[in-house]
């Protein structure tokens, strides 16, 4: 890696997700690449849902984060492939299990429309981030966001969202 | 580059309509988190709309924008399916506010997910790589708003006596307007003949196994379709579009380029 681009990632590393700031964009998965273009450097973002309010401010928050340390970069909006939360690192994901919403399971491989309907009940459980039990129940499809559904956990009583497969 | 634009604005026009109806609910949704779950559709929806109006107007070039297309056209120049733009009711029952149901909402949705489900699918293969990138998004969200919609399609449908009614009810009202989904239109056929868009007519029969397993589970009847065919797709639609529109459009043009 060149220096610059080096510096371009050590600067985005401090940017958090708006609604859950205790994940990094790289770590989400948002923050795709750094890389020297035709005109100069490039930052490619991924979106995450079509309608997230958030990804205005996540966008507004790379430029101006590289402006004020003085890096020089066009930022690049890719949609394909499209964000998926298997892209999600490791450390991500233990620090949204610290902050109380249960992680997101592996995507279904290949699953089609029929399939993902049928939901296949063991594969569904998610564990409580709270007490780890895996008595949990879903209250709704969608949570405080479109990428969180809400569960209750039948042991401590707590609710808690999950971060959808996506 | 015009059967493209065409069909995108038939697929972003199915997709802000029915953003826009299903976030009449915001506010008012029958319980908390049903409030919650109809706005983060429609979320997703005004979503892929944007995506999908961005492209055109990418396309066609000049001071086209999203917000031009999704404010300034008229209802002669929508393209969504008839089927969604009726308001939360059936044929005679007043006033659109004052008799919102439920279950009219949920029986649409599911009705469209449904087919929606199978078409982002066929269309990540679409000749147009980026209408197949938006394809590739949406198919994550809409089986998220097919499961949420059959789980209530099945929840209503068997449940009490009078959920039941009104969601059969709905049912019978609603799904002679899905003929309109397979009666091709000459956008459809130029997009189909160019690669870009995907011939409906394959995917029925899948739409048929969704619909019918649900229904069952629903202990739901599935109506018999006949009679007109609407054809909102071709611009020509039901007086309730022009209603709708009036509603979403009124600031931009009271206001226009205005930014806040
Ligand atoms: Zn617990």
């Amino acid at each position: 890696m060149t220096a610059p681009i080096e510096a371009a990632w050590a600067a985005l590393e401090e940017l958090t997700d708006p609604e859950i700031p205790v994940i990094s964009l790289r770590e989400l998965g948002i923050l795709r690449d750094v890389r020297q273009g035709a005109d100069g450097l490039e930052v490619v973002i991924t979106p995450t849902y079509s309608g997230c309010p958030a990804m205005g401010q996540i966008e507004d928050d790379v430029k101006s984060t590289l402006a004020n340390a003085g890096i020089a970069a066009r930022v690049v909006t890719q949609l394909a492939p499209a964000w998926t939360t298997d892209w999600m690192s490791e450390e991500g994901k233990a620090k949204l299990h610290a902050y109380g919403i249960a992680p997101p399971h592996q995507t279904p491989a290949g699953s089609n429309v029929v399939r993902f309907i049928a939901r296949p009940a063991r594969a569904e459980t998610v564990p409580c981030p709270l007490c780890g039990s895996a008595n949990t129940v879903e209250s709704s499809h969608f949570g405080s966001t479109a990428c969180k559904a809400l569960y209750k956990c039948l042991d401590c009583q707590e609710p808690f969202d999950y971060f959808k497969p996506y | 580059m015009k059967p493209a634009i065409d069909y995108l604005l038939h697929l972003a026009d199915n997709a802000l309509v029915l953003g826009q109806r299903n976030a009449e609910w915001c506010g008012h949704g029958p319980i908390l988190e049903e409030d919650i779950a109809l706005s983060n559709v429609s979320l997703d929806l005004i979503g892929q709309a944007r995506l999908l109006y961005q492209l055109v107007a990418s396309l066609k070039g000049g001071n086209c924008t999203e917000d031009r297309l999704a404010y300034f056209r008229d209802t002669h120049e929508f393209r969504n399916y008839t089927l969604l733009e009726l308001p939360h009711h059936g044929p005679l029952s007043g006033y659109a506010q004052s008799s919102m149901d439920y279950g009219t909402t949920i029986v649409r949705n599911f009705l469209y997910s449904a087919l929606m489900a199978l078409l982002w699918e066929a269309l990540e293969k679409s000749a147009n790589a980026d209408l197949a990138a938006i394809a590739g998004k949406s198919l994550k969200e809409v089986r998220y708003h097919l499961r949420h919609s059959r789980d209530w399609l099945v929840r209503l449908g068997d449940g009490t006596d009078e959920s039941h009614a009104r969601v059969q009810a709905a049912l019978d009202h609603l799904f002679p307007y899905t003929q309109e989904f397979w009666a091709q239109s000459p956008a459809e056929a130029q997009a189909i003949a160019a690669g870009i868009g995907v011939d409906v007519t394959t995917l029925q029969a899948d739409w048929d196994a969704i619909v019918d397993a649900a229904l069952a589970e629903a202990t739901l009847v599935r109506p018999p379709v006949g009679g007109y065919v609407t054809e909102g797709k071709q611009g020509i639609h039901s007086e309730h579009l022009g209603f709708l529109l009036a509603e979403m459009q009124s600031l931009a043009r009271a206001h226009p380029n205005g930014s806040w």
